[in-house]
């Protein structure tokens, strides 16, 4: 374990940027903290988390696929994939790492997406852990350790330092850059954090909340259930929690004239929207609860039954804290799966 | 730099041949620009057609696997692609990504069986792949029969190849059907539904169904009265696609992804997901 003076963060900061973008959760104007690209005079942000995920790294919220030249009859097809560069993102949580895998197991399964692959693999993550947990996190509900997170490289910030550990190669290639700006150090202020943590994650108010009655194989159980009409009545369909959501990975393909050719680009979908299933001939979601229990549906029961048991879900919160009518996967869970615990 | 294989990059085809079938479905040709098949493909299985500036979607594969020069997709008009498809002619070039989907299992289930294909309208598309197939191979499969049912006479598909090359095959029987009375057919009228009860067939067959949502529902139920397990009865499914792999997320209906894990279904599959389809 090496350790950095918090007063220094900069100087690591600065190493880094020298040979990587490097991205980090800095404050806008508006106070809300955003992944940001550093340079000098940019300080990292000491909110929980940001509001946008940081899905957008590997799966932006648009991108373009390819272009087309088109003269009379005739088609040409370009390639614009270029190489990418590898970047750092510092500050994940541990929430959000684990998102990457969600993400990951649909992009990476074959056949691999290779726009997402290019990017996964030049990324490099820095997570770091939840000192001050809030009432909206219920990531332990998912098996995820908010003072332990993945990533290439874990990082702790206490209140003057903050402490690294390498998981990976490349996490091993980043300490490299910045050994000469840390020092080797004990583990003990970081063993005293987690203690810390483990104790707020106790007393959280949603630290009860059970996956125990979801899972792969409980589509007869849930999909029928009558909760889903209450539920869903006042959704208004505005699709903010799947654009907020980390591990919401629907997508939609689309052309744009530019007047001397055709890009096709990629960019967010939501299952929330009535045109997501749209056909010619018809729609097999015409209501919006169809809609709402889909994107349940997805992430409590088809995800882990595709995925050996993994929810769709990391409990990150920002759904509790977005959503414009206060609905959210934790009222539904405990209502559907009859979790009483609230 | 050595870029990656990537499925949502497509190449390009060239239509080399329109063919109008009925009032509103056409069948096109397709090749590579050389010429040559854009690549091979299963019976059942799909490929994503697109015209740039205009949409992308997902289409059956008509042609058999074992026809290796071009592929033909018969193609209903009722939307924005199939509307500009409609109108293009010989020699325009497209865009044309696959195959998609998991084909019929014509090669260990159907094989040495008696084979019922019924299908209504545009849903003979996807079940020529697999009749040609097995009229090919015929010597493979038991008896065939064949049950197809339009609106009239016009908006029967494939009408020539049905009467001039079905029709004459050894064990082969095939059964026309329309909706109304119309002038010079002295065939069959009625639905498809109620022809195939009518025709009463044995159970000793493996049955493949296609056509619209509401005449496979009330065609696999009169095939259960006639005494079908679901288990020997399959389908093929449609639903609004964009990548073709499992990943948009469009096509999900429970834990499947219709453009992956089908279209092609075994009727008691189906009974396993929720009712969306």
């Amino acid at each position: 374990m090496r350790k950095v003076s918090l007063d220094s963060i900069n100087k690591v900061f600065a190493k880094i940027s020298e040979s990587n973008k490097l991205y980090l959760p800095v404050d806008g104007s508006d106070g809300v903290a955003v992944y940001t690209e550093w340079s000098e005079g940019k300080e990292w942000s000491n909110a929980l988390n940001t509001v946008r995920s940081p899905k957008d790294f590997f799966f932006p919220q648009m991108e373009n696929l390819m272009e087309f030249k088109t003269s009379g009859k005739n088609i040409e097809l370009v390639d614009i994939r270029d190489e990418k560069e590898d970047f750092v993102i510092f500050g994940v949580r541990a929430c959000d790492v684990r998102s990457f895998d969600i993400l990951d197991r649909v992009f990476l399964s074959d056949p691999v997406d290779s726009f997402y692959a290019s990017r996964r693999e030049h990324g490099i993550i820095v997570s770091v852990a939840c000192s001050k947990p809030s009432e909206t996190c219920f990531c332990k509900t998912f098996g995820i350790d908010a003072a332990n997170p993945d990533g290439d490289v874990t990082a702790w910030k206490t209140e003057d330092s903050v402490y690294f550990v390498a998981n990976t190669e490349k996490g091993e290639a980043f300490m490299k850059k910045i050994e000469d700006l840390t020092e080797e150090c004990d583990d003990s202020a970081v063993t005293a954090q987690k203690e810390r943590i483990a104790k707020i994650m106790e007393k959280l108010p949603l630290a009860d909340l059970s996956t125990d009655a979801f899972g792969g194989g409980k589509t007869d159980t849930f999909f029928n259930a009558p909760e889903w009409d209450e539920l869903s009545q006042t959704c208004l369909g505005c699709g903010t929690c799947t654009f907020v959501c980390p591990t919401c990975q629907c997508y939609d393909i689309k052309d744009f004239n530019t007047g001397n050719g055709v890009i096709r680009y990629r960019c967010w979908d939501s299952c929330m929207y009535s045109e997501f299933t749209k056909m010619a001939h018809g729609n097999n979601r015409l209501s919006q609860k169809e809609r709402f229990r889909q994107r349940f549906m997805h992430k409590l029961v088809y995800y882990p039954e595709n995925n050996e048991g993994i929810f769709g879900c990391v409990g990150c919160g920002r759904c509790l804290a977005k959503c414009p009518i206060s609905m959210n996967i934790v009222k539904v869970m405990k209502k559907i799966g009859g979790n009483k615990s609230e | 730099m050595n870029k990656m294989e990537e499925t949502l990059i497509p190449k390009i085809g060239v239509i080399t041949d329109v063919r109008i079938d009925t009032p509103d479905i056409k069948t096109f040709r397709v090749v590579t620009p050389d010429g040559k098949k854009a690549f091979d493909h299963r019976p059942g299985q799909c490929a994503m057609l697109s015209i740039p500036g205009v949409g992308e979607a997902m289409f059956s594969i008509t042609s058999s696997p074992t026809n290796t020069e071009y592929m033909e997709f018969s193609i209903k008009k009722c939307g924005c692609v199939t509307e500009w498809l409609h109108q293009a002619e010989v020699g325009q070039q497209i865009t044309i990504r696959g195959p998609y989907g998991n084909p019929f299992p014509v090669d260990d289930v159907f094989a040495g069986k008696n084979l019922l294909f019924i299908a209504g309208g545009v849903g003979l598309a996807p079940l020529r792949s697999v009749i040609n197939y097995c009229r090919h191979y015929r010597d493979r499969y038991g008896d065939i029969d064949i049950v197809y049912g339009s609106r009239s006479k016009d908006d029967l598909l494939d009408y020539k190849e049905i009467i001039e090359e079905w029709s004459n095959d050894a064990g082969v029987n095939v059964h026309l059907t329309i909706d109304n009375p119309q002038e010079g057919w002295d065939g069959h009228v009625g639905f498809v539904p109620n022809f195939v009860k009518e025709l009463g067939f044995d159970t000793n067959k493996t049955a493949v169904l296609c056509g619209p949502p509401i005449m496979i529902k009330f065609t696999l139920e009169g095939l259960i009265s006639l005494g079908f397990d679901k288990t020997q009865v399959y389908t093929t499914l449609e639903l609004r696609m964009k990548c073709g792999v499992g990943k948009c997320g469009r096509c999900n209906v429970g834990s499947k992804y219709v453009c992956k894990d089908g279209p092609v279904f075994r009727c008691d599959e189906l009974e396993e997901l929720p009712d969306e389809y």
